[in-house]
């Protein structure tokens, strides 16, 4: 059997077509998805006209925002680009220069100013996007309302503030500014001991029983009022999330991204050679030849195997050593992904002798490793909750009949002590390739 | 027939497919160092009845009696982008490893590269070599074991007349040392030319064994008077038979 494996490695690297893409492939991806994992995500870019006066106090109930504070809340989630005028900011749009404007209006102020005054206004700005792109009018339109989110919650922040403070004064009492003069309110505290102290001297009769009334509303909305500052502070975040996982440790983003790309390479190489090089045996006559008394039809399946598990597996190391280089790959339990690499690679070799033995030629089996192999894939990362249940149950059998997710859940599970259970997926896909083999060999009969 | 102990004989020999018979109670036999061709029209069963008497396939009923048979298929199974020394070498280490040899697989290979003249392309890739070339290597392999039977399937297909030649003249020298040799072929001129007994396959039955003049005689004897068929070659008393047979 050995020499069987030793002349498929020999044919391999006789194809330096083959040969360059199997080094090639696992770099080239390596590099495209470790510069993909660290490379910094641009920002969004936002044209930004600010027609209101320069250093415009946006002062209501003693607060003050500084108009250039809500431009940096606005430009903090997005790249902003200062324009001369509307139309500039226009024009930057349609260029493609910006993914959206944002007009802030001459009145802005005045209108949330407005805001702490009798009779409010409602402040707005305007928001130019270009239409012609359906995905990334999606993506500005949930960074503009992330960004505006943002703005209007420093500002509620502050309107609460400033109405905390009047309320302070109206409790408590205090010297107020209006129109530059100074005007002292005496609160209802202190109105309540003011009268507390008059009460006992007042003869009994109307007057008196007058007084107690206010006495008693004094201190009454005394103790509401009391109650009505928390409630302010709470109006600006009225739900906090306190976020509880329960269930498995999920894998960091990192790990299953490495996962998924290295289970992709695996399947990919491991498949396609498998499957390729078994019904090239039948393409160049020489299975009947080797069958003839030579070698038995399951010696040449588990060469198949052998020969997809290794190099499939050197394939997945040069892919986790290049994309070491960009993040963290745990090193220390190598032998644990390690095992992950060659189980997944023996199923998916399993697999490919199956689709080779049946296909019977090199093309029919090549298109059949493909279209069997990128669906099932793709399916096996649909997450549960994203379909309903008798779809969920559907795509949790497919998957479980191919070796993708119990390949990505065990060298998840190898590459992160957090990621799912190892020996489970392993055991799995050690059923798998008992599977794929029975079958494989039943097709080799007629092969 | 051979009359003495043949080298190798089939009696009897039944084969279906899925419920269509391809062979029907063939007797067959090649004495050794005996030339035989088989001939016949396509599908006729000559094929299914070589890889029965070389052991690849199991007949359904009847018997294969014989030893060290050597079965070299009608389309040269080579592995196109290794050597001929590595192709050698691989099945050299097979045949050693299957018991089917004693002998040292890399001897082996050597002996084989100057039996058939290409020690000087061992290095070259099979699938640069020509029809001719690769049939010498793809015969070689099956001569490995020192088979004291060669069964070849159409052996001469592609090849021009200068490789048929070189071809014979290399099997004709195994002949000389006492190999038996059965091929099928389409060619009637080939088998008159280089077999000493030609059997006649057609709907799965062996309808003639004899020399071609005992073809021809038969046929002459069939016709009546004589004729056309009668005087024609080998090739026309050949089609005038298996007309007169109903085939």
């Amino acid at each position: 059997m050995r020499w069987l494996l030793l002349k498929d490695l020999q044919i391999l690297k006789r194809s330096p077509l083959q040969l360059t893409l199997l080094i090639l492939y696992p770099i080239v991806i390596a590099l495209l998805v470790g510069f993909a994992m660290t490379r910094e995500q641009d920002q969004t870019k936002v044209a930004l006209y600010n027609a209101m006066p320069a250093g415009e106090p946006l002062g209501f109930g003693g607060e003050e925002v500084d108009g250039n504070e809500i431009r940096d809340q606005l430009c903090g989630r997005v790249d902003c680009i200062e324009a001369d005028s509307t139309a500039d900011a226009r024009k930057m749009v349609e260029n493609g220069e910006a993914t959206a404007a944002v007009i802030v209006p001459e009145d802005l102020g005045d209108k949330i100013r407005s805001l702490a005054s009798l009779s409010p206004e409602s402040p707005e700005i305007q928001i130019i996007v270009n239409g012609s792109d359906a995905v990334e009018n999606q993506v500005t339109d949930d960074r503009i309302e992330a960004m505006l989110g943002e703005a209007n919650l420093l500002l509620a922040k502050r309107l609460s503030e400033g109405a905390k403070q009047y309320l302070d004064l109206i409790l408590k009492g205090g010297e107020f500014d209006l129109l530059g003069q100074q005007i002292e309110v005496l609160g209802l505290q202190k109105s309540e001991q003011i009268l507390k102290k008059i009460e006992p001297k007042l003869p009994p009769g109307t007057d008196k029983e007058q007084l107690q009334r206010a006495v008693r509303f004094a201190h009454l909305a005394t103790d509401n009022l009391d109650l009505a500052g928390p409630l302010l502070t709470a109006i600006t975040e009225p739900i906090k999330a306190d976020k509880v996982e329960v269930g498995d440790e999920a894998p960091s983003l990192d790990t299953f991204a490495i996962g998924v790309t290295v289970a992709f390479a695996l399947m990919f190489v491991t498949v396609l050679l498998v499957a390729g090089s078994l019904a090239l045996e039948k393409e160049e006559n020489a299975f009947t030849r080797l069958t003839a008394g030579l070698v038995g039809r399951g010696q040449i399946l588990v060469a198949k195997v052998g020969l997809g598990t290794v190099v499939g597996t050197g394939v997945a190391l040069i892919l986790l050593v290049g994309l070491g280089l960009f993040v963290g790959i745990g090193w220390g339990r190598a032998p644990l992904w390690l095992l992950a690499l060659i189980f997944g690679a023996a199923a998916f070799s399993a697999g490919g002798a199956a689709l080779g033995a049946a296909a019977r030629e090199v093309r029919a089996a090549t298109l059949a490793a493909v279209m069997v192999c990128l669906p099932v894939a793709l399916l096996s990362l649909v997450p549960d909750d994203a379909v309903g249940p008798a779809i969920e149950t559907a795509i949790n059998l497919v998957s479980a009949v191919f070796p993708f997710r119990p390949t990505l859940d065990a060298i998840t599970g190898g590459l992160e002590i957090s990621g799912p259970s190892l020996w489970l997926p392993l055991l799995h896909l050690l059923l798998l390739t008992a599977t794929y083999g029975a079958l494989a060999r039943l097709a080799l009969r007629r092969f | 027939m051979t009359g003495s102990n043949p080298a190798l004989a089939a009696r009897g020999v039944s084969k279906s497919f899925d419920g269509r018979k391809a062979l029907s109670g063939v007797d067959f036999e090649v004495g050794p160092g005996e030339v035989v061709a088989l001939i016949g029209p396509n599908g006729a069963g000559k094929t299914t009845l070589l890889s029965i008497l070389a052991g690849i396939a199991e007949p359904d009923s009847g018997e294969v009696t014989g030893d060290g048979v050597a079965w070299v298929p009608q389309q040269a199974a080579l592995y196109r982008r290794l050597s001929v020394r590595e192709n050698l070498l691989l099945f050299a280490h097979l045949q050693h490893d299957a018991g089917q040899t004693a002998e040292n697989p890399e001897q082996m290979v050597t002996r084989m590269l100057e039996l058939t003249g290409l020690a000087d392309r061992a290095g070259d890739r099979v699938g640069t070599l020509s029809g001719g070339n690769q049939q010498r290597v793809n015969i070689a392999i099956g001569l490995m074991a020192d088979p004291s039977v060669l069964l070849l399937d159409e052996p001469s297909v592609g090849l021009d007349p200068a490789q048929r030649e070189r071809l014979w003249g290399f099997v004709l020298g195994l002949v000389g040392e006492g190999t038996a040799v059965a091929f099928s072929t389409h060619d009637i001129q080939e088998a008159e030319r280089y077999a000493e007994r030609i059997v006649v396959v057609a709907e799965g039955e062996g309808i003639f064994s004899g020399t071609a003049d005992e073809l021809r005689q038969a046929v002459e004897a069939g016709a009546a008077g004589g004729g056309p068929a009668a005087a024609g070659d080998l090739e026309t008393s050949f089609l005038a038979f298996l007309r007169e047979r109903g085939h």
